[in-house]
């Protein structure tokens, strides 16, 4: 297992595929890379098919009589339904290109990791069971028939796919694995396979409203104690707004971050950002989820848990939903949310209300990125900012997959953190912006079993900032993603030690200078900040711009 | 040991090549197998290639899924990159571009070596070069063939094969892309035989068409400088083809039924194979829609209403807590 392999050993890695054919090579389901399977009754409260007890591990995955004419069925279905799948499954010319952008395939070596060997899976299948070649030839025409040992096969490599779209970037024709993969997905999950580490935030985000089951009192609680934290660190005292009717923006974050460091003060940072602004916001616990980890068990059930934002907003009668820092959340948001539940007429085109900026690019869905709307600000001189406070840290910033290759958010985020951090410092180029490497532990693959899979996919990504660390002194990786936040301290805690993560607004909210507070001593954790003693109060100086 | 994969694709290849040769030796045989042969497979790569296209067109695109691979169109001053993550059409239109014409994706290929706890990512254009190189000469040769198809010869099949021949390197004179698609398409080979990430996924389906091409390439040149057919004779036949008149002069050489049995192959293996790439680039939803989700509604036509949890249910099953929490409530 992860714990107990070095770094150095877990780094000997022979990314040298074998010579045998793929087909003849047998899958074994190794403890450390696989998540545990989904408990029957989170399946049975989202209404899915086949909930069951069963073990990956087990020769018998009481798998229904009929599983096999449902997969094929189901995959059929969604050939009709996705031109995207069907395309796919049809033009790959197995050219190579996306074999080594796979941050799996990097960190195991394992050779069905890359890519195109991860899709061919799948692929095989369609040609065996759907095409006219691969029913006569079979194996020569790269057929293969659906069995319970391909269908193991698969269910085992769809759960080591994080969506991350890295491969489909390097793609001469743009085949997404992450679409085989949702596809893959929704298909296993027609008999109930599901891992337990999606399925029970799936069931709880369904009927608490977030994915950590935080009911309504307790989801205030916890928002209220990071309110305590900052009277106690920063001086004011701030009372946000719940379930208010009539406010005019509904903010809308991953669960995470109102449960758990780091993320908590993340939190904090959207708290002091809102009140220094005088926001006339409101807080929802119904719609308490941001993120949507229905997507990646099935499309449909990724637009069920989203229906609650746009039915939130209508409820409480807001003009437009701010968002805040996620990663897959935001591929919801930005390429799925309005197709799925809108167009949402009863909002308005969102507008800033402090500088009347107009968010063209969110006229439609009514939904803007925080990192937007801070960006907004900074550029309009809107917000006091003592950068000073976070002197300290020397900061690079990991560009989460979903809103890189999903959305393009590149630009704003290292705005915002070069005014209120003086040390920024990118990582290379090929690990940053469209072509950033993914954490290792996106799509739903978090979980604590799997740790040695996290860690290995996790290694392209620590393997730049550990550059950066070495080369600039790197101390602190920003992101604007909470399942960035709960994964990667681990990533970080085991490749590169000496670096701690942090929302973006987490720094935000230390360089804010907030009207009324006291003399600043300690960062949003608390932690003294070293350059105190050095710093006067007069050197706070409002909306001076970085470029 | 050489795997079936390469075996069974090289074998098929090298009957097409035998059939060829015995075709070719026996008169009575020519018309039949070089008109009739070339009418069946032009007519199953057309019908197959449309058939296949419609089939794509049938299935809808529910969502809008671009790959972004620049900048967003967000704030006016932040500078957006209109071609690699276009939010218009004219953008599209001009990253389609790209990407059909000169394999951007393609070109953006790095390769990524594990050395002393280093992941080194470097730049490697070799792919893109072969495959570059490969395509172009193949479209240059195949509208080079027109002069034996059309007359009188259109002035820009003339040129380009001015152009193509400039060097006047042997008689009769060897054409530059005759030797660029020769080293590309053994490249490309090569990659596949040799680099072991590469073979590991390289199934029958990606040798056949590369000997295939290989097979028609080696013909094309034996025709030229070594078993030397009639011209005039091949100009004929293909006239008549092309006019739907068909003839069947005497003499041409054995070696020319080789390459029309190799060309035939190929084009009506094509549509139901992976070389439907070239139809499928067009249609792929990763690269020709805007991104534009946010700002524009984009209909899926088989959505269907969500069964959700709505707020009712929601605060009917946590009345009491939030009435404690003193959360406002729809109902007391």
């Amino acid at each position: 297992m992860a714990k107990e392999l070095t770094p150095q050993e877990m780094l000997r890695i022979d990314l040298s595929p074998p010579t045998k054919d793929w087909m003849d090579i047998p899958t074994v389901i190794k403890p450390g890379i696989y998540c545990y399977p989904a408990k029957p009754e989170k399946v049975e409260i989202v209404g899915m098919p086949n909930g069951h007890v069963w073990s990956p591990l087990d020769d018998d995955w009481g798998l229904p009589e009929d599983w096999k004419e449902t997969f094929l069925e189901g995959m059929r279905e969604r050939l009709d339904k996705h031109r995207s799948f069907k395309i796919f499954m049809d033009i790959c010319v197995r050219c190579g290109a996306c074999a080594d952008k796979c941050h799996f395939f990097l960190g195991s070596g394992d050779p069905k990791n890359m890519p195109v060997a991860r899709a061919e899976l799948l692929r095989s299948v369609y040609r065996g069971e759907f095409t006219k070649a691969g029913k006569i030839l079979g194996r020569l025409a790269g057929g293969r028939k659906l069995t319970e040992d391909v269908l193991k096969e698969i269910w085992y490599y769809l759960f080591q796919c994080t969506e991350c779209r890295r491969c489909s970037l390097f793609c001469p024709y743009g085949i997404d694995t992450a679409e085989v993969t949702i596809i893959g997905r929704e298909l296993i999950n027609l008999f109930g396979l599901n891992i337990n580490w999606i399925q029970e935030p799936v069931a709880n985000c369904y009927e608490t409203g977030n994915h950590l089951g935080l009911l309504p009192h307790t989801f205030k609680q916890n928002v209220e104690f990071m309110c305590m934290d900052i009277e106690e660190f920063v001086g004011i005292t701030i009372e946000p707004p719940f379930n208010r009717k009539g406010a005019e923006i509904l903010f809308v974050t991953p669960s995470g971050d109102v449960f758990a460091e780091p993320g908590i003060y993340t939190l904090s940072g959207y708290l002091l950002l809102f009140e220094h602004i005088g926001l006339d916001y409101t807080w929802s616990t119904y719609a308490s989820e941001g993120g949507n980890f229905g997507f990646f068990t099935a499309l449909d059930m990724a637009q069920r848990l989203n229906a609650k934002i746009y039915a939130e907003a209508k409820r409480l009668g807001v003009k437009w939903i701010l968002g805040g820092e996620c990663g897959h959340m935001w591929r919801v948001v930005h390429q799925y949310m309005n197709t799925f539940n809108g167009p949402p007429d009863f909002l308005e085109e969102p507008v800033n209300p402090i500088t009347g900026t107009k968010f063209e690019n969110a006229k439609s869905a009514k939904m803007v990125h925080i990192t937007e709307f801070t960006a907004d600000l900074i550029k309009h001189g809107k917000l006091k900012l003592n950068p000073k406070r976070n002197e300290h840290l020397k900061v690079t910033f990991h560009d989460s997959c979903n809103p890189s290759r999903g959305m393009g958010m590149f630009e704003e985020p290292r705005y915002v953190i070069k005014n209120v951090c003086p040390n920024f410092y990118d990582m290379p180029e090929s690990t940053i912006r469209e072509q950033t490497f993914c954490c290792g532990s996106g799509a739903g693959l978090n979980a604590g079993e799997n740790m040695e899979l996290r860690l290995r996919g996790g290694l392209p990504r620590a393997n730049a900032v550990k550059y950066v660390h070495e080369r600039f002194g790197v101390n602190t990786l920003a992101c604007v993603c909470a399942i960035d936040r709960a994964v990667l301290p681990a990533s970080m805690e085991y490749w590169v030690p000496e670096v701690d993560v942090a929302g973006v607004s987490e720094l935000v909210g230390n360089a804010l200078v907030m009207e009324g507070e006291h003399e600043r001593t300690v960062d949003l954790r608390g932690r003294e900040l070293p350059q105190f003693a050095q710093e006067s109060q007069e050197s706070a100086e409002s909306g001076e711009e970085v470029k | 040991m050489i795997a079936q994969r390469i075996i069974f694709p090289l074998g098929v290849v090298l009957a097409i090549v035998v059939l060829g040769l015995i075709v070719g030796s026996i008169p009575a045989l020519h018309g039949l197998f070089s008109v009739g042969l070339i009418y069946v497979a032009f007519a199953v790569f057309f019908f197959g290639f449309i058939a296949k296209v419609v089939n794509w067109a049938k299935s809808p695109v529910p969502f809008r899924i671009p790959t972004t691979a620049g900048q967003e169109f967000s704030l006016p001053w932040i500078k957006w990159s209109k071609i690699d993550n276009p939010s218009t059409t004219g953008g599209v239109i001009l990253r389609m571009f790209f990407e059909v014409c000169l394999f951007r994706s393609l070109f953006r290929n790095m390769r990524t070596d594990l050395r002393s706890g280093w992941l080194i990512h470097s730049p490697t254009k070799w792919l893109w070069l072969l495959a570059l190189g490969f395509h172009y000469s193949f479209l240059i040769i195949a509208i080079r063939h027109l002069r034996l198809f059309v007359q009188p010869v259109p002035g820009f099949v003339e040129l380009l094969d001015k152009v193509d021949g400039m060097f006047q390197i042997g008689i009769p004179p060897i054409y530059l892309t005759d030797i660029l698609i020769l080293l590309c398409v053994t490249g490309l080979l090569l990659r596949r035989l040799f680099l072991p990430k590469v073979r590991f996924i390289s199934l029958a389906a990606d040798y056949f068409p590369l000997f295939l091409i290989l097979g028609i390439v080696i013909s094309g040149l034996l025709m030229r400088f070594v078993f030397r057919v009639d011209i005039t004779a091949v100009k004929a036949l293909a006239n008549g083809i092309a006019s739907f008149h068909p003839v069947v002069p005497e003499g041409i050489g054995a070696i020319f039924f080789v390459h029309v049995a190799l060309v035939c192959a190929l084009i009506a293996y094509f549509p139901f194979s992976k070389l439907m790439h070239m139809g499928g680039i067009f249609m792929s939803p990763t690269r020709n829609l805007a991104n534009t989700t946010r700002m524009a509604y984009h209909e899926n036509p088989w959505r269907k209403p969500p069964k959700f949890h709505s707020y009712e249910e929601y605060e009917d099953m946590y009345r009491d807590y939030m009435k404690e929490a003193g959360l406002p409530l729809e109902r007391e």
